[in-house]
């Protein structure tokens, strides 16, 4: 009887092996694509309107039909903008997730319902932070603004940030914080020294993932940064943005202008992604003496 | 006992819920010597070590009532700074808990907190709690790697240097070799025994042989009560109560 059953068994098994790894290498691959289109149709569609203009001036003729100059004002904005809104919103994050995880019992009622609120933030689409930002923006007093603009994109970072930091943190043992404790630590210098300090390089990614997302969002600047040709001197004055500068380049009839949209698409990813690097190169040079 | 006790328990349950994790104990813990405290697993051992440096804090469902003093001082009073208890007691956990920073750092940190900036006085702390841990020789040349470079059995000796640079008057070790092979463990037996001329020393272990090596006075606790304490010859030699010696024998572990 075994010796019947067995060959079957097997044969049988391994075809269940063989599906499922083509269906993952499968998924795996169609991702890869994906990837490779975005990037290739924005390169392929802007590169004839990238030159070196595009980065190191603003547009003449106005944003919305310049076909000459280049979107440095929009390049500028949205590195500031992203630059405030990431910078504003980890000095709220660090505190809140060190607050839930040190301070309160990691499963108390207090730390189950702000995971739970992020949560739900997490998930509120962008322009309805636009739209918040901008009563938020009038109720203040502002008009669009570069600091209206930042004030709104750090809102919609901040669950994306917390929750990052918040998982990364959690991971830390309480023994490690009870090693702290007992000589003679209070919760503040644990949480300093040591919690962060061991999750470093989760903490910088967690601000770099909200970075990402706060320099690639259209939506919640659309009311509340404005749009402008010139850079951005003042925080109390409007600032151009790549996203909108892509929206508004997009939205033309004409073909150069569409161009420009791709460049500027182009410009973004390239954006991105040196800061991606940028920032990995650090994260493994400065948690060095960690591992 | 003829000395003064070091630490008096007076009464002591705790409470996570309703689970009841102590039952009024009452115990006075002998100034410099070891005490072992035995018993199975989830008999409240653990518990037990971790109220006398109040990292068992009464908040989120916990409760504690009972007195515990550590040199006459009720340390469960509010009045008390729980950074000023948990200075007096050095401690070893299960798994050695490296700080994620130098082997030079983990030693450096709680006289830090504790206000000491001079470097060369911080270069002696640093090297006179290492060489009594004996760990000295070891990293000498390294104390700038990161600890957690070190094997298990060299980082518990760092929290061991790391524990005492504090200046502790007490050690807890909570299994503080289980963890450990063999040889890093009697390393740590060794250094223990060694202590106990200067610190009282108060250590939770499962392993009844390593009781019997390093134990002046014995505690030993069944489902959260104490059943039987007293100097460990007598303990070991002549247990009194039936469950104590099952414990023993091995009926019950």
């Amino acid at each position: 009887m075994r010796q019947s059953l067995a060959p079957r068994n097997l044969r049988r098994r391994k075809i269940e092996e063989n599906f499922f790894r083509v269906l993952m290498a499968g998924s795996v691959l169609i991702v890869i694509a994906c990837l490779g289109l975005i990037v290739g149709t924005i390169i392929w569609k802007g590169l004839p309107a990238l030159s070196l203009s595009m980065i190191t001036q603003t547009p003449k003729g106005g944003y919305y039909l310049g076909r000459e100059g280049g979107i440095l004002n929009a390049i500028v904005g949205s590195l500031y903008l992203a630059s405030g809104a990431t910078l504003l919103a980890v000095l709220f994050s660090l505190p809140i997730v060190l607050f839930i995880n040190v301070y309160a019992r990691k499963t108390s009622r207090l730390a189950t319902w702000t995971r739970f609120s992020f949560d739900v933030l997490w998930g509120v689409p962008s322009i309805v932070y636009g739209a918040f930002g901008f009563i938020l923006m009038v109720f203040m007093g502002l008009r669009a603004s570069l600091l209206a603009g930042i004030i709104t994109v750090a809102l919609l970072e901040l669950p994306i940030m917390s929750r990052a930091m918040d998982e990364v943190i959690r991971l830390v043992p309480p023994e490690l914080l009870e090693a702290s404790y007992s000589l003679g630590a209070t919760k503040l210098e644990t949480a300093l020294k040591v919690v962060v300090r061991q999750s470093l390089p989760g903490i910088l990614t967690a601000i770099l993932i909200a970075f990402g997302r706060g320099i690639g969002d259209a939506a919640s600047v659309l009311f509340t940064a404005g749009f402008t040709d010139r850079l951005p001197t003042s925080l109390f004055q409007p600032a151009a943005t790549l996203p909108l500068a892509i929206f508004f380049q997009l939205g033309t009839p004409f073909p150069e202008v569409q161009a420009r949209a791709y460049a500027s698409a182009a410009l973004l990813t390239a954006i991105i992604l040196l800061v991606s690097l940028l920032a990995r190169g650090l994260i493994k040079k400065y948690t060095k003496h960690l591992t | 006992m003829e000395q003064k006790p070091h630490i008096r328990i007076q009464d002591l349950s705790v409470f996570f819920g309703r689970q009841r994790a102590l039952k009024n104990i009452t115990i006075d813990i002998p100034d410099k010597k070891i005490t072992v405290i035995i018993g199975p697993s989830g008999c409240g051992k653990t518990t037990l070590l971790k109220c006398l440096n109040r990292l068992v804090e009464p908040l989120d469902g916990v409760k504690v009532s009972g007195k515990i003093f550590v040199d006459e001082e009720d340390i469960y009073d509010p009045k008390v700074e729980v950074t000023h208890i948990r200075k007096k007691m050095g401690l070893l956990s299960q798994k050695p808990q490296v700080l994620p920073m130098s082997i030079y750092d983990n030693v450096a940190y709680g006289p830090r907190l504790h206000g000491q900036k001079n470097k060369k006085k911080l270069g002696q702390i640093v090297e006179h709690y290492l060489q009594m841990a004996k760990l000295w020789e070891e990293v000498k040349d390294r104390l700038s790697e990161p600890a957690s470079r070190l094997s298990v059995g060299q980082q518990q000796r760092l929290c061991l240097a790391r524990g005492l640079a504090v200046e502790p008057e007490i050690i807890l070790g909570d299994e503080p070799t289980s963890a450990l092979d063999p040889q890093s463990s009697q390393n740590v037996e060794k250094r223990l025994i060694e202590l106990k001329n200067d610190y009282t020393v108060i250590v939770v272990t499962h392993i009844l042989r390593q009781a019997k090596r390093i134990a002046d006075y014995i505690a030993f606790l069944y489902m959260g009560e104490l059943i039987e304490h007293g100097p460990a010859e007598g303990v070991f030699a002549n247990p009194k109560d039936p469950r104590t010696r099952a414990y023993l024998t091995g009926e019950i572990s």
